[in-house]
């Protein structure tokens, strides 16, 4: 049979991808350039008995995504960078409860309201360092209306399979692009929920690490109780300021997702023509479109460009940035902000190839014309 | 015999982190015995606070339990409701919690009218933070950061709560112990948003620099500004001068809010 296709916005491609991932909880407030993925689930999610609400904020928002998934639903919240701002304190807030949920982010420029309708690529490292204190992030980063579909599915499998909020971010250009999708059938993607307790209640501990790095976590109303707070706390769940419970939980909460193994499995990246670059493009997002042509134009000169594309943008493909650090001569990072991005890069190859930043916030995409300038000028 | 609470607290958790004379711990027994009342299953149960002294009830309690952020419960406890509508949903917290930070989401919950109890510890102060004014703070009296007197006018909760559009709303104080279950369970059986404010006392950081001597003071201090809302009526505005009207001050029948998603369910899936 031939697959459901069609010509689609990538925030309805988002909307469609939660509905397949399971969803059933949104918890929104609107703001350009995020809303559409909003209209589609008030319309989609009573189909099959989820729940919609527009709250009085992002915070409130946020709140209400978090109290929903502690019920055992899917959840999910979309905004754009004001609304993250917002946003910060309960994601800090699910990060240390780890409460399971997905935060949609259709990037403008900044600060403040900065230019709502025009594309910017400026939150990638709010996705990391909003909330303060010390935690793990893992965000996504697609860059076509079909990627945003099956990343928007990933993120929900990340999501509960480690048991915190994972950030999908992308420009509005990609949010608002229309293009071709193709629908994956029902059982074509994985689709991956929390692991529920295997213990009785009586012995039930909402942060028992016997089970491993990402303890189980049942729902509300399920049969079991068990206490959720912001405070540091023990594996009971109870607030602790025992230094060595503090500590240890801690540091679980960032191994759970940079540990060795977890970050095999959660980093995902593209490479194109990158094993006789000279040059590397380190490009994300709707950027990276235009990364590409750039590579291939250069190529047609004979200039041996490459590029590196992020799916996964945190946890950073460290290894992998490195090892390219030491083949190739410069690595060019093009992204609509002024840098911030490059700074990552420059941190993971340590000096052994120079790093050089195209930052563009003037509210247009970066083309590809001054990648090429860009890459010449090095070459 | 005397009354069993411990059957609904947790193992364990004592002693609790109030102050000798602290007034959260009448609200605390209070809430227990309404529970009681209703017959809440535990299971089926979740309490809901965000952050200051009184929002630390819940850890005592043997509930589903959920302790946000300061000012955020009612956002919370919507997500918990709308997700799952068949389990109670009660928020505790304090006048600062709720009215300060939280006065947005409060507002808010009152007007869907969404089927939860709020039960606000109104002690007219910040007092996990060391007694900072907060929004219900008397005009004229010391607090931390209001030295020469406090400038601020005052919040009345359960008026906030009126306009807001909750259609249940009744105050006691702390004084009043046993009123305090009554109306909870009142708000816990009334479909809808119930708000049930309860003045209490923080002697520690509000008593201390307002001339209360002592908690006994305090009490006195609440029993002295209680007048029933029964009583109100045969009473000259003179007499009705800096006092405050307890009972069950506004009661209404209005559609709640899970029941009107549940016909946008049955709309949305084509049902007539
Ligand atoms: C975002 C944030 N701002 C400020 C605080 C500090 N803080 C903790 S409790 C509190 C006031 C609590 O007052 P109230 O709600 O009246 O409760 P009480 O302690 O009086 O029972 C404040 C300001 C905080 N925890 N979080
Ligand atoms: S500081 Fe005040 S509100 Fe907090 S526990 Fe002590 S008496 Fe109660
Ligand atoms: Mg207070």
């Amino acid at each position: 049979m031939a697959k459901k296709v069609a010509l689609m916005q990538g925030n309805e491609a988002c909307a469609h991808g939660a509905m397949y991932a399971g969803c059933t909880f949104f918890g929104g407030y609107p703001i350009t350039p995020s809303t559409e993925v909003a209209e589609v689930l008030s319309n989609e999610l009573p189909k099959v008995g989820g729940k919609f609400i527009q709250m009085e904020d992002e915070i409130a928002a946020m709140a209400s995504v978090l109290g929903a998934s502690l019920t055992g639903a899917k959840v999910l919240t979309a905004t754009s960078g004001p609304g993250v701002s917002l946003k910060q304190e309960l994601i800090g807030y699910a990060c240390i409860a780890e409460i399971p949920c997905v935060i949609i982010n259709v990037m403008r420029g900044g600060p403040s309201t900065g230019m709502p309708t025009g594309p910017g690529q400026s939150d990638v490292q709010q996705a990391k360092w909003g909330t303060h204190g010390d935690h793990a992030t893992i965000a996504l980063v697609p860059a076509s209306v079909q990627e945003i579909f099956t990343e928007t599915v990933r993120a929900f499998n990340l999501a509960e399979k480690y048991r915190m909020p994972v950030q999908v971010l992308y420009d509005e250009i990609v949010g608002h692009m229309r293009e071709r999708i193709e629908f994956p059938e029902a059982g074509e993607l994985e689709v991956i929920n929390r692991t529920l307790p295997s213990v009785p209640p009586e012995q039930y501990k909402p942060y028992d690490t016997s089970f491993g790095d990402v303890p189980p976590l049942a729902a509300f109303g399920s049969g079991y109780r068990f206490h959720v707070t912001g405070l540091n706390k023990a594996q009971d769940g109870f607030p602790t300021t025992k230094a060595e419970y503090v500590d240890a939980e801690e540091r679980r909460q960032v191994r759970k997702v940079e540990g060795e193994v977890a970050r095999v499995q959660i980093e995902s990246n593209e490479e194109y023509l990158t094993e006789d670059a000279e040059v590397l493009v380190f490009a994300y997002g709707s950027t990276s479109r235009s990364a590409r042509y750039a590579v291939n134009e250069l190529r047609k000169e004979g200039i041996k460009a490459g590029l590196f594309r992020p799916i996964t943008l945190w946890p950073f493909p460290e290894k992998r940035i490195s090892a390219l650090g030491k083949q190739v001569k410069a690595i060019i990072v093009p992204e609509m902000n002024l840098g911030q991005m490059n700074l990552e890069v420059e941190r993971v190859v340590k000096g052994s190839c120079p790093v050089i930043s195209i930052g563009r916030v003037d509210g247009e995409p970066l083309n590809p014309g001054q990648i090429i300038a860009q890459v010449k000028e090095v070459k | 015999m005397a009354y069993d609470y411990e059957k609904s607290l947790r193992p364990g958790k004592l002693p609790h982190i109030w102050c000798p004379g602290c007034g959260h711990g009448i609200v605390m027994k209070g809430l227990l015995r309404a529970m009681d009342t209703c017959g809440l299953e535990k299971n089926n149960t979740a309490l809901v606070s965000g952050i200051g002294c009184a929002s630390r009830l819940p850890g005592y309690v043997d509930m589903c339990t959920l302790h946000t952020a300061h000012g955020r419960a009612a956002a919370f406890a919507t997500g918990v409701k709308m997700a799952r509508p068949e389990m109670n949903v009660i928020v505790m917290g304090g006048d600062g919690d709720g009215t300060a930070i939280g006065g947005n989401h409060f507002i808010h919950a009152c007007r869907r009218n969404i089927d939860m109890t709020y039960v606000i510890m109104n002690n007219f102060i910040y007092g996990m933070t060391g007694g900072q004014f907060s929004p219900c703070t008397p005009t004229g009296d010391k607090a931390s950061t209001t030295p020469y007197g406090n400038p601020d006018p005052t919040f009345d909760i359960s008026k906030l709560a009126i306009g807001a559009g909750a259609t249940f709303v009744a105050r006691t104080t702390a004084f009043h112990a046993t009123q305090i279950d009554k109306l909870i369970a009142e708000g816990i059986k009334h479909k809808g948003m119930a708000i049930i404010e309860v003045l209490d006392d923080c002697p520690t950081t509000y008593g201390r620099r307002n001339k209360f001597r002592s908690v006994v003071d305090m009490m006195k201090r609440l029993k002295d500004m209680a007048v029933p809302v029964t009583a109100a009526g045969k009473m000259t505005a003179e007499q009705l001068e800096g006092k405050i009207l307890t009972g069950v001050l506004y009661k209404e029948d209005k559609p709640e809010y899970c029941e009107q998603y549940a016909k946008v369910i049955a709309r949305a899936q084509g049902v007539k």
